[in-house]
């Protein structure tokens, strides 16, 4: 196959980027959209070109590093598929497709499709926790957990941290995200001595890095792991009852 | 010079429990004056950094990636191994701790393992406190597996994510000693070389891969916790940025490199599709639990599967090994399916392929319960190979996954360099020469979280009142220059040919004669080209951009650098130890129905490398291992 690729590059945080156009010839329909890209600059670095930057590491879809808006869909066009598991299997010989980085005001870019996604830490940090020290914890099947709550909080946590639903919403939002762990933590019987302290701070701490969430849904419909909009729900019955108790610490 | 492994004089159940009797303490109101270095936030160096910061000590914790959520723990599927014995199915620690230096081939220590198998107990608890969503029986109690052939079910897992989940849960932990001000984190952050003085770790020198500043960090203690090393065959199942630098660079400043020929091959990954491949995706082992591995009876059949008639089909593990069947343990299943494809029985890409199939499965059981148990997986797979497993065979091929080789430790996890400490893959310390299904996570997080904790505090207390080294101190500049001096020579170099074509030529270079199965003409053949490559790495080598930006085809390169020198160091302990042993496979040494044939009299040894300098042939030290509790026995699966 051979594809046009349109490509955003940019040198650093502080310069304008611009899309610069690629033909790559020669691609298999095995390939992944990466190797791909891995094609692409091998050619580059060889005719002494600076290579396109982009993130990357497990290429197997758990990591959450890898990014990349395809034309103009975070993730590219499958369904429950992170970049670096699509394949060029999924596009026609001489199609153009269109890589840009994750575009949110909360991400800025520090070269070509790397984005900074340090706030997404910043929200964790903040009570996307349980506080037990090392060596402090009775035995693990003292308290029985029953196996939808168990199951419903995995699903929470399956959550990569990619920022995909950041990158899609047209408000920049980061509820998606926020919901996946705060849901996950209140569900479970050992997150709830912390659960009104935590929402409160960790949703403070969303609003001063991420836009304001209007229930557009384009977070779940590119969401790799396909973490429902109804943990949105759970997270704001929990910022709701936070804001109804006068303790804390309850 | 022997080596002393500081094993404790007490009986193996009470070493422990003795030991930390032993240890020095530092008390509360002292732990603060302590800096602590660790380099890498997997599950080892994500739970020793939040361990030690909520006991009070100062941490700095660096990583590769952007988050320290990223590190490759996460990609774990399978699970976690812990003698809680709930199914009451006879499991114990000393039956936990049996199997595992049993499956190791009896080439780790036994005062380790004990000790693994006795702290795997407290990980389950920590993790369930900390909110990991382990999978859960419909009363509410914890499920379990039996998994990699173990026969007790003694797998604790979170669907196929046991790895991730447990890395957010030691992430998490980290995340709020950072909050605390505890721990301060370096992302996007590389170790390019460990600052050794009069003898001691006192620091090590990073690179910002954003600026590309080179910056010197001092500390009472340097613990490196950055994973394994088999991305030098270019193609394994590792993350991509998985590399040698950190405890390669502490080697060549005397750290002793233990075992380093030990490399896991896992039997079932995705074949390579083609020339242009970056990575090999591992499928979980359970499949083998249902699905049953064959090649066509005759050479160079490429008839589809659906077409090879039941009799020109030979199901090889099950003819060959009827008690265990397709269950045998990862070593012996990957040796056989190499063995069918070289006899050219393959499928798929170049023939280097076989079939995992599901047919009498899906027959026996329904196409619901497969696909409640694999679902997922089968998923999986047809996004990445465009085939859908319900109707045609998986294709499978063994891939490198995991190094149980790495720098020596003794028993408080301490290299041979004080201040320098080693945790989880990065080490070699508890899987001999071939480590079980979900040991993995176990052995990295009691380092992390039961062990480094309280074997770190015995050396900082003999040093207390002692000022860490500052950064202006002549070790450091003259570390940072070295570094600079480096990365110059590679951004200058007038060559034409890029860092990942050098990696990918090692890759071939090793996986031929160091892979699977290891010959003496095949290991010499590679000690000759290997020292070539490197010459010719360095003469050739055209790495574009400058060193104070972004660059990550530098990255690459400094990596591949690396991986070329440590290479030829498992080619040379592949030559020298003369037996099969786990993953180690001489064919020269095999008993004649083709299994692995130990040498006790001769091997029974860890061989500990030290560096001795450019174009010098590397020291061999031994540290000789007792077997006090259990009996050397040749393994067995017919
Ligand atoms: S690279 Fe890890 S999820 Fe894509």
């Amino acid at each position: 196959m051979q594809m046009r690729l349109r490509v955003w590059r940019q040198k650093n945080r502080d310069t304008q980027g611009s899309l610069v156009d690629y033909a790559v010839d020669d691609v298999s329909s095995e390939m992944s959209f990466l190797e791909m890209l891995d094609v692409l600059n091998e050619r580059l670095a060889g005719e002494g070109d600076d290579p396109i930057a982009f993130d990357h590491d497990c290429r197997e879809g758990i990591c959450g590093t890898c990014s990349l808006m395809i034309n103009g869909q975070a993730h590219g066009p499958n369904r429950a598929t992170t970049t670096c598991q699509l394949h060029m299997r999924s596009f026609e010989d001489g199609d153009t497709i269109r890589i840009e980085p994750w575009r949110a005001a909360a991400f800025p870019v520090l070269k070509d499709l790397v984005v900074d996604r340090a706030p997404l830490d910043a929200i964790v940090q903040a009570g996307g926790y349980i506080s037990v020290n090392t060596g402090s914890a009775p035995d693990a099947n003292l308290i029985p957990i029953g196996k939808p709550v168990a199951d419903r909080a995995m699903d929470a946590a399956a959550c990569i941290g990619c920022g995909a639903c950041v990158a899609q919403c047209p408000n920049g939002a980061g509820q998606l995200f926020t919901a996946a762990k705060v849901s996950q933590l209140a569900l479970l019987p050992q997150g709830k001595p912390e659960r009104t302290k935590r929402v409160r701070s960790m949703v403070a701490t969303m609003e001063d890095y991420f836009g304001s969430c209007s229930n557009f849904g384009e977070c779940e419909a590119v969401c790799p792991k396909e973490i429902s909009l109804d943990f949105i729900a759970v997270m704001n019955r929990e910022y709701v009852r936070a804001a109804l108790v006068s303790d804390p610490g309850d | 010079m022997t080596l002393d492994a500081k094993i404790p004089a007490a009986p193996l159940a009470e070493m422990w429990t003795q030991h930390k009797f032993d240890l020095k303490l530092v008390n509360p109101a002292n732990k603060r004056r302590f800096e602590i270095i660790v380099v890498g936030s997997g599950l080892a160096g994500a739970s020793a950094s939040s361990t030690m910061a909520e006991l009070g000590y100062n941490v700095k914790c660096f990583c590769y990636q952007d988050s320290a959520r990223r590190a490759h723990s996460i990609s774990a599927q399978g699970g976690i191994n812990a003698a809680k014995n709930y199914q009451n199915d006879g499991d114990s620690v000393f039956r936990l701790f049996y199997d595992t230096v049993k499956g190791g081939d009896f080439r780790s220590r036994e005062g380790n393992v004990h000790r693994l198998a006795e702290v795997s107990v407290n990980i389950m608890d920590q993790c369930v406190a900390q909110g990991v969503p382990f999978a859960r029986e419909y009363g509410g109690h914890l499920s379990n597996r039996s998994f990699g052939g173990a026969q007790v079910s003694r797998t604790f897992y979170a669907r196929g994510q046991t790895g991730q989940q447990l890395l957010l849960g030691a992430y998490q932990a980290l995340q709020r000693q950072i909050a605390l001000g505890k721990v301060e984190m370096f992302p996007r952050t590389e170790m390019l070389e460990v600052v050794v003085e009069d003898g001691r770790a006192r620091g090590i020198i990073t690179r910002d891969m954003v600026t590309g500043e080179i910056a010197s960090h001092s500390a009472d203690a340097v613990v490196l916790a950055t994973g394994g090393y088999v991305n030098v065959f270019f193609l394994s199942t590792n993350a991509k940025g998985c590399n040698t630098t950190a405890i390669w660079r502490a080697h060549r400043k005397g750290a002793f490199f233990a075992n380093p020929c030990y490399t896991q091959i896992h039997p079932t990954c995705i074949p390579v599709s083609g020339e242009y491949q970056s990575k090999l995706t591992l499928m979980s082992e359970s499949l083998r639990n249902d699905g049953r591995i064959w090649v066509p009876a005759k050479p160079g059949d490429d008839r589809p599967p659906s077409e090879i008639p039941e009799d020109e089909r030979d199901y090889y593990l099950e003819r060959k090994y009827p008690a265990f069947g397709n269950l045998v343990p990862r070593d012996i299943a990957s040796r056989a399916a190499k063995e069918v494809c070289d006899a050219g029985h393959g499928v798929a890409h170049a023939g280097l392929g076989v079939y995992l199939d599901f047919e009498d499965a899906i027959g026996r059981l329904g196409r619901d319960t497969i696909e409640d148990r694999y679902g997922n997986l089968f998923e999986m797979y047809e996004r990445i190979t465009g085939d859908d497993p319900y109707e045609v065979p998986m294709k499978i091929y063994p891939a490198p996954h995991y190094s149980m080789g790495g720098l020596w430790v003794d028993y408080n996890l301490m290299s041979n360099l004080p201040g320098l400490f080693v945790i989880g893959e990065a080490n070699f310390s508890d899987h001999g020469a071939n480590r079980l299904g979900a040991s993995a996570l176990m052995q990295g997080l009691a380092d992390g979280y039961f062990v480094l904790p309280y074997t770190i505090g015995d050396y900082l207390a003999r040093h207390m009142g002692e000022e860490p080294l500052p950064t202006d101190h002549e070790a450091f500049r003259e570390a940072e220059s070295g570094v600079q001096a480096r990365i110059e020579k590679l951004l200058s170099n007038d060559g034409s040919r890029t860092p990942e074509s050098f990696h990918r030529e090692l890759g071939r270079l090793a996986w031929d004669h160091c892979g699977m199965s290891r010959t003496r003409e095949g290991l010499l053949e590679a000690l000759a080209k290997l020292p070539e490559l490197k010459e010719r790495f360095w003469r050739e080598i055209k790495v574009v951009g400058d060193g104070a930006e972004l660059n990550q085809s530098l990255e690459v390169a400094g990596r591949v650098a690396d991986f070329l020198e440590l290479a030829e160091l498992m080619c040379r302990d592949a030559l020298e130890r003369e037996e099969s042993c786990g993953t180690h496979f001489r064919t020269e040494y095999q008993s004649a129905e083709g299994e692995a044939l130990r040498n006790d009299e001769q091997f029974t040894y860890v061989a500990a490398w030290e560096w001795a300098g450019e174009g010098e042939e590397p020291r061999l030290h031994k540290e000789q291992l007792e077997f006090e509790n259990v009996e050397l026995s040749q393994r067995s699966y017919k």
